[in-house]
């Protein structure tokens, strides 16, 4: 995934300038965190990637190809869960399956792999057993992990994370912290994952990407090469929190940069 | 002492739910009671406001009228009320998920809105005739409204970020509406189901009574035309009892096809 000096711009020639000369790319398999101040345009990335909005300026290229409008390969998970009341938890999942061209087609004939293959993600993400519920049942972690299970559903290679655990207490964060990475390891898909939590870029990703204030560009990234799959008392480990600091440092400076303009 | 304690509570709860559901009907009967006895207190005369007794009397003497002018507006209120949802959904879908359709119709389904309905009627006679049709048309005219506005806010409230989701997977506008939209509005359509069918009452009498044709509406309209105010109040309460029970059975289908909306709530009750 490469992004070439995209700019965006909201409503207009006079409207909000949310990114400007942002560059990045991403190896496939590989896995991303981009953090930045708040209203930097980080969600506003994710749309372009996905292919939801047309970048005003630049390109953007996934898989080899150039985005020019919404491509099945990617799965996308946010802050809400935005699960369907009136569906069980395992026909929540397999909505995407019912979208995706490639498998609309084949979901009636195959229902019972599909559904088979739903049940193994429920169990991946430790939801077993509760594919008949539905999203009220649930507390808020477990709509999440539901929600995480939709993204992954059709095997995207590309998986694009907007926050998507920053609803939860520290305790249900830190276990799905540890489903992610399992996941992960397992499926190898591309990852990019917006987060405002340092801890959580550091302990996920591989590579952590800053951002600076609005219109947002990279301005620096971090390498993380602590060994997988990384343990969660490791995040309290000197050597990780001094990568968590050296970032703080990073984003205080690209904080203070939107000094002058506030 | 656990058991006794839950056991308590659900006695209060099954108590509260008895008088829950008496509470209509006691209200009802205070009322009439009320009535009545102002009525004699009073001493107010029968053509300026008859007492509930005298209303039952008038309804009872005139009962094969009753029925056959109330089955007749009942008829025309329900295929009104049937045209009113099949245009209101389809008009609600439209404006719900298309910025441009909202844009140019919405003014003008407001505007039309703003219209009485009495001052269509002639019209509609003019058009169709004297004859069911223009007390169907007006049931019609004044129950969609409130129906496209419900399914239309359903659908248009989609989160956007639900839109997104499904737009990325490479969703069409239309399975958007299918899979997410139209569930969704479901709850929306429900509720305006109920205001409409009973405005659509309000639509066919007063066609009625402008264009006497046949029907309740008529009915009243000769009665008051003789000084019989009995039995215009028995009419009135016939359509009210008509009213009644309609938004009962819309309430009762809603209850079954939404119940998700609700769900969640009704563990709240203890004994439930
Ligand atoms: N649909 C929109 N229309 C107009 N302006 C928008 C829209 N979406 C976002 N913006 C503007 O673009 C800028 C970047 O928004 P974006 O949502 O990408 O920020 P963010 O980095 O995700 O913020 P946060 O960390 O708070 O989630 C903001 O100033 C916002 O006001
Ligand atoms: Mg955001």
């Amino acid at each position: 995934m490469e992004i070439a000096d995209v700019a965006m711009r909201y409503g207009g020639a006079e409207g909000t300038l949310a990114l400007q000369g942002c560059s990045l790319s991403v190896q496939e398999g590989e896995f991303v965190a981009v953090v930045g101040p708040s209203g930097c345009g980080k969600s506003t990335l994710m749309r372009l990637v996905s292919g939801l909005w047309p970048a005003s300026a630049g390109q953007v290229w996934v898989a080899g190809r150039e985005v020019a409008g919404p491509v099945p390969l990617v799965g996308m998970a946010f802050q809400n869960p935005t699960l369907l009341p009136w569906r069980s938890i395992l026909d929540n999942v397999m909505l995407p399956l019912e979208v995706v061209p490639a498998h609309r087609a084949r979901l009636r004939a195959e229902r019972a792999a599909y559904e088979a293959k739903a049940e193994a993600l429920l169990k991946l993400v430790g939801l077993e057993g509760f594919g008949k519920r539905h999203p009220h049942q649930l507390s808020g972690g477990m709509q999440q992990r539901t929600s995480l299970c939709r993204a992954l559903i059709h095997e995207p290679p590309l998986l694009m994370l907007d926050e998507p655990f920053s609803a939860l207490d520290v305790f249900t964060r830190e276990d799905l912290w540890a489903v992610l990475q399992d996941v992960w390891l397992e499926r190898k898909p591309t990852v990019i994952l917006v987060t405002h939590d340092l801890r959580e870029a550091v302990y996920l990703a591989d590579r952590v990407l800053v951002m600076s204030a609005r219109p947002g560009r990279i301005i620096a990234e971090r390498r993380v090469d602590f060994p997988r799959p990384r343990r969660l008392e490791a995040t309290y480990d000197a050597e990780f929190n001094a990568v968590v600091a050296e970032l703080r440092a990073l984003i205080a400076r690209a904080r203070a940069g939107e000094e002058p303009d506030a | 002492m656990p058991d006794s304690r839950a056991d308590s509570l659900a006695t209060a709860a099954r108590r509260q739910r008895r008088l829950e559901a008496a509470l209509p009907w006691l209200v009802i009967g205070g009322a009439f009671f009320l009535w009545e006895a102002g009525v004699w207190l009073l001493g107010i005369s029968p053509f300026i406001l008859p007492a509930p007794s005298a209303v039952v009397q008038a309804g009872l003497r005139w009962w094969q009228p009753l029925m056959q002018d109330s089955l007749v507006t009942l008829g025309t209120t329900l295929l009104g009320f049937a045209m009113a949802i099949v245009f209101g959904l389809a008009l609600g879908v439209a404006i719900g998920s298309s910025t441009l359709v909202y844009r140019g119709l919405y003014p003008l389904l407001i505007a039309f809105n703003s219209i009485p309905k009495v001052a269509v009627v002639p019209v509609l006679i003019v058009w169709f005739g004297i004859g069911i049709w223009p007390a169907v048309i007006t049931a019609f005219l004044i129950s969609f409204f409130p129906i496209v506005v419900n399914v239309a806010t359903g659908i248009a409230t989609v989160e956007p970020e639900l839109r997104d989701v499904l737009r990325a997977l490479g969703a069409r506008p239309l399975d958007i509406v299918r899979k997410v939209g139209l569930p969704r509005a479901m709850p929306y359509f429900f509720a305006s189901l109920k205001v409409a069918i009973t405005v659509a009452f309000v639509g066919s009498i007063i066609a009625e009574s402008v264009a006497p044709n046949a029907g309740i509406g008529r009915l009243m309209m000769v009665a008051s035309s003789r000084f019989d105010v009995p039995l215009v109040f028995a009419g009135l309460v016939v359509t009210g009892v008509m009213g009644v029970l309609l938004y009962w059975i819309a309430e009762r289908l809603e209850r079954r096809v939404t119940g998700w909306a609700t769900r969640g709530q009704e563990g709240l009750t203890p004994g439930g």
